[in-house]
């Protein structure tokens, strides 16, 4: 099956698929889309989800946790300052140990309030305990959400997933993407039955207690655990997904790498962008190579050290802004994560695409000169720059 | 536009708002009402939340403050009691007074801080693509209800009330000249004034309840809105599905700020 479909309408259609037990759902730019049309199938009756409209996003989210620890399968829609606002239940769903998936539609953080791209509501949750995982385009983004239970629901992991695709540029695009039968994707998904649940009368719960100093740590190292073991669950449930689907997915997405000896790293939708400047310096004899990063959290550290180990020159691209010297949350890992490599590449970090300010393939190629440069002069010069932006006026 | 309303805009004009938005309508009633009260640009803060309506903001020359969904009320009330000389208004919407930030509406009232808060009720969550809001009427129908509401919505007005707002009203786009002179009589009260305007969202609201196009909408607004003395003396049946407008309730009360100067006054013995 094929067809046209948004980001948005395709996240939407998958959860309609999967038909899941509750929806938390509350309007924020440019999520808003995913619970308006899941509205439309509720009320056509295309599914039995309960649809629970409430008053904010904090509320949404408040509604998931409920029905996850009730044991009933819960899904959730949200960007830029809803997820803001959910912030502090995110850390409730994830150390309760709540499956639930919900997806965010990227999008600048206020203030200056902007509803365009970028990277800021997501990072700014990378530490709040839930798994996280980005698409490049308007499949993906269906192909993440569809795994997402598989992984976030399996007795080893018992983590909440995030599953991210770009505001607009993802989100609102139309592409022709495949889709799978409907039974196939229940059957890959499976039924969702917790072991223990809030409403389970052979053994009553208590969901979200007191944790006094004493067992606190305990239960943060398990969800630490978790949030390892979650790494080997992700590439498993690839594996089951590609026999599915034809579709291979992996941490990450090597594009060129085999002998790249310049590289750029970056997240999401960028990466179509990145991969036509790649293909033209190919072309031009230049060594160059992507990695698009799919899996944040858990954070692939060994597997992108192991992937860059070879490079001379790396070039880390965050959508999302620092402020800090030590650069953008994927650079800051990044380079953390090769540090115990023998022989290391040079790193710099370019912070772009901030509220919606366009990655053209001419920026890509002038990054990739700026990496020949160093790689060969041995000089990185400044490691942590913008851009795109016009100068300040003196 | 005349050039004693022009002082209150910034120069950022056309706005935004949607062909047929009753939001235009009350940001220019609201200009004639300041330039009545002959209040100066620099005298005023005005602050809103998310949402259509809040956009008034980037469009009107005062000190503004443009903030988070729902929280205009908790920054005003900031404003206030560091600058009690200035004079505060408020512009919400539905969605950002009566949902996400219901909470602080109801604490703003109790407190009865001196400050005028124009709700605008176009009855839908307008920006988002209308979704029904606290103050969508039963039956009604939006994106979120495409088989119409079922839940029953609040009175603002009364919510108002009940929480201790001390001057309470009701207007609507269509007499613009009962608006201008609620919110001067709000503007004029000491303490929480809350001034309802029944507005219009042709587009995510009156499409969906065949309410077609701006001008029928406007005119719905105009039939059913009824002046408080003739509802005073129309039966419950007769008033179904309609709305009362003018002042609803006004009443004296202590005023928050003066109440803090006072304690303030008290405990520093009055140094």
């Amino acid at each position: 099956m094929s067809n046209c479909f948004s980001g948005n309408e395709a996240v939407a259609y998958a959860m309609k698929q999967i038909n899941p037990d509750v929806m938390g759902a509350f309007p924020i730019t440019p999520s808003t889309e995913i619970p308006e049309y899941f509205a439309q199938y509720v009320a056509n009756g295309e599914v039995n989800t309960e649809y629970v409209t409430v008053e904010s996003e904090h509320s949404s989210m408040s509604v998931c946790i409920a029905a996850e620890a009730a044991g009933a399968r819960s899904v959730c829609a949200t960007s830029s300052c809803g997820l803001a606002l959910m912030y502090e239940m995110l850390y409730v769903a994830a150390s309760c140990r709540l499956p639930i998936t919900l997806a965010c539609v990227t999008r600048a953080l206020s203030g200056p309030i902007n509803i365009n791209n970028d990277h800021s509501d997501s990072m700014g949750a990378r530490d709040t305990g839930w798994i996280q995982i980005y698409a490049e385009n308007n499949q993906e983004a269906y192909d993440n959400f569809i795994m997402a239970m598989p992984i976030g629901e399996t007795a080893s992991v018992r983590l909440p997933v995030m599953t991210c695709m770009d505001g607009f540029i993802t989100s609102h695009a139309v592409e022709n993407i495949e889709f799978l039968d409907t039974e196939v994707v229940r059957k890959f998904v499976g039924e969702y039955n917790p072991e223990n649940y809030l409403l389970k009368k052979e053994n009553p719960l208590a969901v979200g207690p007191y944790d006094i100093s004493a067992y606190y740590m305990e239960h943060k190292v398990l969800e630490a655990e978790a949030m390892k073991a979650a790494k080997a669950r992700i590439l498993e449930v690839a594996d089951e997904f590609a026999k599915i689907s034809g579709r291979h997915y992996g941490l990450f997405e090597e594009y060129r790498m085999e002998d790249a000896e310049l590289a750029m790293v970056l997240i999401g939708s960028s990466a179509g962008t990145a991969k036509a400047a790649v293909d033209q310096l190919r072309e031009q004899g230049v060594k160059a190579g992507l990695i698009k990063v799919r899996v944040f959290r858990p954070f692939p550290g060994e597997e992108l050290a192991q992937a860059l180990s070879k490079t001379k020159a790396v070039a880390v691209m965050d959508k999302s802004e620092g402020f800090s010297a030590n650069g953008g949350p994927l650079f800051a890992e990044t380079r953390s994560a090769l540090y115990d490599l023998k022989q290391r590449p040079h790193l710099i970090d370019i912070v772009f695409g901030l509220g919606g300010r366009d990655l053209k393939t001419e920026d890509v190629e002038n990054i990739f000169a700026r990496l020949a440069d160093i790689a060969a002069t041995g000089e990185t010069g400044p490691v942590y720059t913008h851009l795109g932006q016009r100068q300040r006026r003196k | 536009m005349k050039a004693c309303y022009e002082k209150y805009f910034r120069d950022n004009l056309p706005h935004i708002f949607c062909p047929g938005c009753g939001n235009g309508i009350v940001m220019g009633a609201w200009a004639r009402a300041m330039d009545e009260m002959g209040l100066e640009n620099n005298d005023c803060v005005a602050i809103s939340g998310i949402g259509c309506s809040s956009r008034i903001t980037t469009y009107i020359d005062l000190y503004t403050l443009h903030t988070a969904h729902g929280r205009a009320l908790p920054f005003a009330i900031g404003v206030k009691m560091c600058k009690p000389d200035m004079h505060v208004f408020v512009f919400s919407g539905d969605g950002d007074c009566a949902a996400i930030g219901g909470n602080h509406f109801i604490h703003a009232c109790r407190r009865n801080i001196d400050m005028t808060l124009i709700v605008i009720n176009n009855s839908i969550y307008g920006m988002t693509g209308g979704q029904y809001s606290p103050l969508t009427p039963t039956g009604h129908f939006a994106t979120t209800a495409p088989y119409g509401n079922i839940d029953p919505a609040f009175d603002i007005c009364k919510i108002a009330e009940a929480s201790g707002a001390t001057f309470v009203a009701r207007g609507d786009i269509y007499n613009i000249r009962q608006m201008i002179d609620l919110i001067k009589e709000g503007h004029n009260h000491k303490g929480f004034s809350v001034i309802e305007v029944v507005s219009s969202c042709p587009i995510s609201y009156g499409r969906r309840n065949k309410i077609n196009g701006a001008p029928a909408l406007l005119r719905y607004i105009k039939d059913h809105s009824v002046p408080v003395a003739n509802a005073a003396k129309m039966s419950a049946e007769e008033m179904k599905g309609k709305w009362p407008v003018g002042v609803l309730y006004k009443t004296e009360a202590k005023e928050y700020v003066e109440a803090y100067q006072e304690l303030v006054a008290r405990l520093q013995g009055g140094s």
